[in-house]
């Protein structure tokens, strides 16, 4: 008797309503945010490599299987030429990849140098430096893109230095305003007071302040370098048509979408979308690590 | 007033000027061979060394740059861009007859995506955590990283192809007069492009505009509302609305720049006879007036709509307004 209602009592003890527990089992969001950013970058590399691997199968033509719908052996389908359009795809979302890194790294170095120029040099430095941001913003993205790549003769060179040249601005206010703020902070002050030279406390203070903002505000370049290079490939004034690359596949499946080859577009963008999207969580990512107010969203 | 008036037509001649000198100094870069691009490949093999040498001085092709820019520039003053290579007619009449077309298309697709942008932003906000908030911004999200022609594509494929509600290109019709085109038939026309711009433009009001939302629906003065008995849609709708509509006012100015970049793609996947697509035949064909005829034109839009922004900031909010009867 008394047994049973002590096994009842603890049954009814565990199953009473606690006041406090925690909302639900998950990982912490530091954590998960870092580890968002890893796997985006490793999945990002895998495309990279695998397209590098693939690229003799995205050229190989096969014309006894040609315009296939997409099927177990050819997941994309194939085009007029036999050609696998997921090694195409792989193929040319790695050439795009690559191209937006080195472009959006020349980018954003040379954001940083105007920055740097503009918070640090001379009062005029700072005037010549945001009208010349004013004026880059006051022509449209794509039609200034189109007459750098028309300038430089077009191909891989015309839209590689077009995509570097133009993504800087938006990057070079940030980090102007970031070294502004350091540049008054007490602690740079007292640096400065206590007879350190500027070299020192430009290695010791600033670099520490603002290289975290510099690396987030590279990786969220990216993304865009990434589209713009695309979108001016497949104007036809960037890579050459013998490079796979998806602003490619995409202007030359608009021959074929009347006769119903949907798969040639349809994949090929929604891997873009993809491979952008996944640039945008390692960015985002990054900057909820190192920015202190949204440290622990 | 009169001092803001002239302020402004400053920094716009300003602009101007600058970006004349910037698209004449890339285009006059560029590879492309002046004599060859005007009478192309074949007639200029045909000719004597001496006729090719005549040719290039009839045209200045081979007097020194500031000369040729200066050239050009005076001849912009008055009005003359130059002859459009490709078109074979005056730049000016190029850009005239295709500026309808284009500012039709953006200024639709400008104010759809505006609207609806702010819209989805608020109604998001309103219902932060629930499905409605998670559809809203898993689709931000997607679109913001979507390439605008290649939502254009899909579009064409389901809508014209697939379904073949709307016409696959053009803005009028094939094969019909001019005259006999209607009102009905243009907009059908420009139907698709413009649905495709909206629906890649929504994202960035969209976003902005949710998060400035839940900012004020946290407020103090929206508790304050709510603790006088209004709901919260009504507290919205009477102290947030104006708030939130200032920054979505501003932001979708500012965007001007990416429509227009956003209407070149569009035009060129539509084959619509806008300024985009007659900027990429030009770049495309090596008719440079034409194309540094039409970056100004961009230039000068872009403008506008930055300035517009400035002034509309000035209206909604009293605290930019220039204080009366106050000295500074």
């Amino acid at each position: 008797m008394t047994e049973t209602t002590l096994a009842s009592a603890v049954a009814a003890a565990s199953e009473a309503p606690v006041l406090s527990v925690p909302r639900a089992r998950r990982l912490p969001n530091r954590k998960r945010s870092a580890f968002l950013a890893v796997a985006s970058a490793f999945l990002l590399a895998a495309i990279v490599v695998a397209g590098l691997l693939l690229e003799p199968a995205a050229q190989a033509t096969d014309f006894a299987a040609k315009n296939l719908a997409p099927s177990l052996a050819h997941p994309f389908g194939t085009d007029w030429m036999g050609r696998d359009m997921l090694c195409r795809t792989l193929a040319g979302l790695s050439t795009s990849v690559l191209v937006g890194l080195g472009a959006a790294v020349a980018s954003s170095l040379i954001a940083l140098v105007l920055a740097a120029a503009a918070a640090l040099g001379p009062r005029r430095a700072d005037a010549a430096v945001s009208w010349l941001v004013d004026l880059m913003m006051g022509i449209p993205h794509i039609v200034l893109l189109i007459l750098i790549s028309f300038a430089l003769g077009k191909g891989f060179w015309g839209v590689t230095i077009g995509v570097a040249l133009t993504h800087w601005p938006s990057l070079t206010r940030v980090l102007r305003a970031e070294i502004l703020q350091c540049k008054s902070a007490g602690y740079v002050a007292a640096a400065a007071r206590l007879g350190q030279n500027r070299l020192a406390i430009a290695w010791r203070h600033m670099v520490p302040y603002v290289l975290p903002q510099f690396v987030v505000g590279l990786v969220l370049l990216f993304p865009h370098a990434i589209l713009h290079e695309a979108a001016i490939t497949f104007l036809g004034f960037g890579l050459p048509p013998e490079m796979p690359a998806i602003g490619i596949i995409l202007s030359e499946s608009m021959g074929y979408l009347s006769a119903g080859l949907w798969w040639l577009a349809v994949f090929p963008g929604a891997a873009l979308v993809l491979v952008v999207m996944l640039f945008d969580a390692v960015g985002e990512s990054l900057r909820k690590l190192v920015d202190p107010t949204s440290a622990q969203d | 007033m009169t001092r803001f008036v002239l302020e402004q037509i400053g920094r716009f001649l300003l602009l101007m000027l600058a970006v004349a000198v910037v698209t004449f100094a890339l285009v006059s870069l560029s590879p492309v061979d002046p004599l060859q691009a005007n009478v192309g490949q074949a007639a200029l093999l045909g000719m004597s060394e001496e006729k090719r040498a005549a040719l290039a001085a009839y045209w200045g092709a081979d007097s020194p740059m500031h000369e040729r820019f200066f050239a050009w520039f005076g001849d912009l003053l008055q009005g003359d861009m130059g002859t459009s290579l490709r078109y074979n007619l005056p730049v000016v009449d190029v850009i005239a007859s295709r500026a309808l077309n284009s500012l039709a298309l953006m200024g639709v697709a400008w104010l759809v995506s505006g609207v609806l942008g702010f819209a989805l932003g608020v109604l998001a906000a309103m219902n932060e955590g629930r499905a409605i908030d998670r559809v809203v911004k898993g689709y931000c999200f997607v679109l913001a990283a979507s390439p605008t022609f290649w939502v254009g594509l899909l579009l064409l494929m389901v809508f014209a192809v697939g379904l073949r509600w709307f016409p696959i290109g053009f803005s009028v019709p094939v094969g019909m007069a001019a005259s006999d085109v209607t009102f009905a038939d243009a907009l059908r026309h420009m139907a698709l492009p413009a649905i495709t711009l909206s629906l890649v433009g929504v994202a960035n009001v969209a976003l902005h505009t949710r998060a400035k939302a839940i900012d004020i629906m946290a407020s103090d003065y929206i508790r304050f509302a709510r603790a006088r008995g209004l709901t919260r849609w009504q507290a919205l709708g009477r102290h947030g609305l104006r708030n939130l509509a200032l920054p979505a006012v501003t932001l979708q100015f500012a965007q001007v720049a990416e429509i227009f970049g956003g209407s070149v793609l569009v035009e060129e996947v539509f084959s619509y006879p806008g300024l985009g697509q007659a900027a990429v035949t030009a770049g495309l064909g090596g008719d440079v007036a034409l194309l540094a005829g039409i970056a100004l034109v961009s230039a000068a839009v872009v403008f506008a709509g930055n300035l517009a922004a400035n002034l509309i900031y000035g209206l909604v909010d009293p605290r930019m307004r220039p204080a009366k009867g106050v000295r500074r």
